[in-house]
C-alpha cells in the first residue's frame, strides 16, 4: 500500500466523521436553545440543571431545554473519542499494524482514564 | 442578551484558539469569570467545552487542507494521554509548585527560542531522526499564504515526545487543554513548521480534553445555559479561524504566539512561587 493514498484515506475518513459529529452536536444544541427561548422556561426549577446520564435522557426525551442541550454536548464531548476509534479501522483496513497499535493504545489510554475518572 | 454576548466571546476565544493552537480556554476562563461573573467552576467546566469544539471545529478544515499531520498527531497522544493519567493521580499526591515553576520555565525557554527565529516561511530541511522515519512522520503541506507546497522532517522525536507527556500531565494538574506546550513540543522541538504544529496542536487537544470532560460533566460543572452557547460559537469561530490562519505568514502566527506564550509562563511561575493562592 502506497504511504501517500493510505494517509489520505484516513484523512478523508478522519475529517468526514468529524464533520458529522460537529454538525448533529451542533444541531442538538441549537434546538434546545431554541426551545429555552421559545418556552422561556429551562425544564427545571431555578438554575438546576440534569447531571446524571438517567436525568438528561428522561429530560432529553421530554423535550426540557437543558436537557436537549446537554445531550447535544456530550455528543461534542464523544466526537473525538469516535474519531480514534475510526482511525483504528481505517488503518486496519490498509494494513498499517504499527499505527493500528498505535491508536489502539490512545483508545485504550483513553477508556482507562474514563474510567479512572468516574473513581 | 447573556447568551448572545457569551456567543460573541466564544466566536472570538474559536478563532483565537484554532490560528494559535490553543484551545480557546485562554479566553473563556477569565472572560466568563472577569466579563460575566460566572463561578470558576462553571468557567472551567465551558472551557473544556471550547477546547473540544475549538479541537473539533477546526480540525474539518485542517484536516482536508492538508495541513495536520495525522501520524504525528496519533503517535504524539499516546504521550499526552498517559501523561494526563499521571496529571490526575499526582495532582492529589504533591503540591505541584515546583511543576509550575518547571513548566513556567520551559515556555520562557521555547519563547527566547521563537524568537531567534528568522526565516520563517522557509523551512529547514532537519535530518530526519531514525524514529520519525521508522514511524513515517515526515510530510508536506501547501502554504496558501506563500503558494508553495513545504515539504519538512521531522527532528528530534523522543524530545518531542518528552515534552508531549509533561503537556498530559500540566492538562491532568489544570484541566486544560495546554496547547501552549504542545505546540512548543513539536515546533521547538521536533522543528516541524508553525502551521503544522498548530493545526496538529488543535487536532490532538479534542481527545486530551475528552478524557477529562466526561467528569466535569457528570460531577455539574458543565451548566448548559452557559456551556450551550460558548459551544456553538467556538465551533464557529474555529471553522472561520481554520481559514483565517492558512492565509497568515508564519512570522505573523509567530508574532502573536510569542506574547501568549510568555503570559502563560509568567501565569505559572507566579503560582508555582505561591502568590496565586
Amino acid at each position: 500500500m502506497n504511504e501517500n493514498t493510505e494517509i489520505q484515506d484516513v484523512e478523508l475518513a478522519v475529517s468526514r466523521w468529524l464533520r458529522i459529529g460537529v454538525i448533529i452536536s451542533a444541531a442538538v444544541i441549537v434546538i434546545g436553545l431554541i426551545l429555552l427561548f421559545i418556552t422561556g422556561d429551562s425544564g427545571y426549577p431555578g438554575s438546576f440543571y440534569p447531571h446524571t446520564l438517567s436525568d438528561i435522557l428522561h429530560g432529553a426525551v421530554q423535550l426540557r431545554p437543558y436537557a436537549v442541550i446537554t445531550i447535544g454536548l456530550i455528543l461534542l464531548i464523544l466526537t473525538p473519542v469516535l474519531r480514534v476509534a475510526i482511525s483504528i479501522w481505517v488503518f486496519m483496513r490498509e494494513g498499517d499494524k504499527l499505527y493500528v497499535m498505535i491508536t489502539s493504545i490512545v483508545l485504550i489510554i483513553l477508556i482507562i482514564s474514563f474510567v479512572l475518572g468516574k473513581a | 442578551m447573556f447568551s448572545l454576548q457569551i456567543l460573541l466571546i466564544a466566536i472570538l476565544a474559536g478563532i483565537v484558539g484554532s490560528v494559535l493552537g490553543l484551545g480557546g480556554g485562554i479566553i473563556v476562563t477569565p472572560a466568563l469569570t472577569l466579563l460575566f461573573g460566572v463561578s470558576i467552576e462553571h468557567a472551567i467546566g465551558a472551557s473544556i467545552i471550547s477546547v473540544i469544539a475549538t479541537s473539533s471545529g477546526s480540525a474539518i478544515a485542517y484536516i482536508r487542507d492538508r495541513i495536520t499531520n495525522l501520524r504525528v498527531g496519533m503517535f504524539l497522544e499516546i504521550a499526552t494521554t498517559i501523561g494526563a493519567i499521571t496529571g490526575a493521580f499526582i495532582g492529589g499526591l504533591i503540591a505541584p509548585n515546583l511543576l509550575y515553576i518547571i513548566f513556567g520555565l520551559l515556555l520562557v525557554y521555547s519563547a527566547v527560542n521563537m524568537m531567534k527565529k528568522k526565516k520563517d516561511d522557509q523551512q529547514e530541511l532537519v535530518p530526519m531522526h531514525p524514529a520519525a522515519a521508522k514511524l513515517k512522520l515526515a510530510g508536506s503541506y501547501y502554504d496558501k499564504a506563500i503558494q508553495q507546497e513545504i515539504p519538512y522532517n521531522v527532528g528530534n522525536v523522543y524530545g518531542g515526545f518528552a515534552v508531549m507527556y509533561g503537556a498530559g500531565i500540566i492538562s491532568g494538574l489544570l484541566g486544560i487543554g495546554s496547547g501552549s506546550f504542545k505546540v512548543m513540543a513539536m515546533d521547538v522541538f521536533m522543528k516541524l513548521p508553525l502551521k503544522v504544529s498548530t493545526a496538529t496542536s488543535n487536532f490532538m487537544m479534542g481527545v486530551t480534553a475528552a478524557a477529562s470532560a466526561g467528569v466535569y460533566l457528570f460531577r455539574g460543572d458543565i451548566d448548559p445555559h452557559i456551556a450551550g452557547p460558548v459551544a456553538l460559537g467556538v465551533l464557529a469561530g474555529a471553522t472561520i479561524g481554520a481559514r483565517i490562519m492558512q492565509r497568515m505568514k508564519s512570522k505573523t502566527i509567530r508574532m502573536l504566539f510569542i506574547p501568549v506564550l510568555l503570559y502563560v509562563a509568567l501565569q505559572m511561575i507566579y503560582e508555582g512561587i505561591g502568590f496565586g493562592k
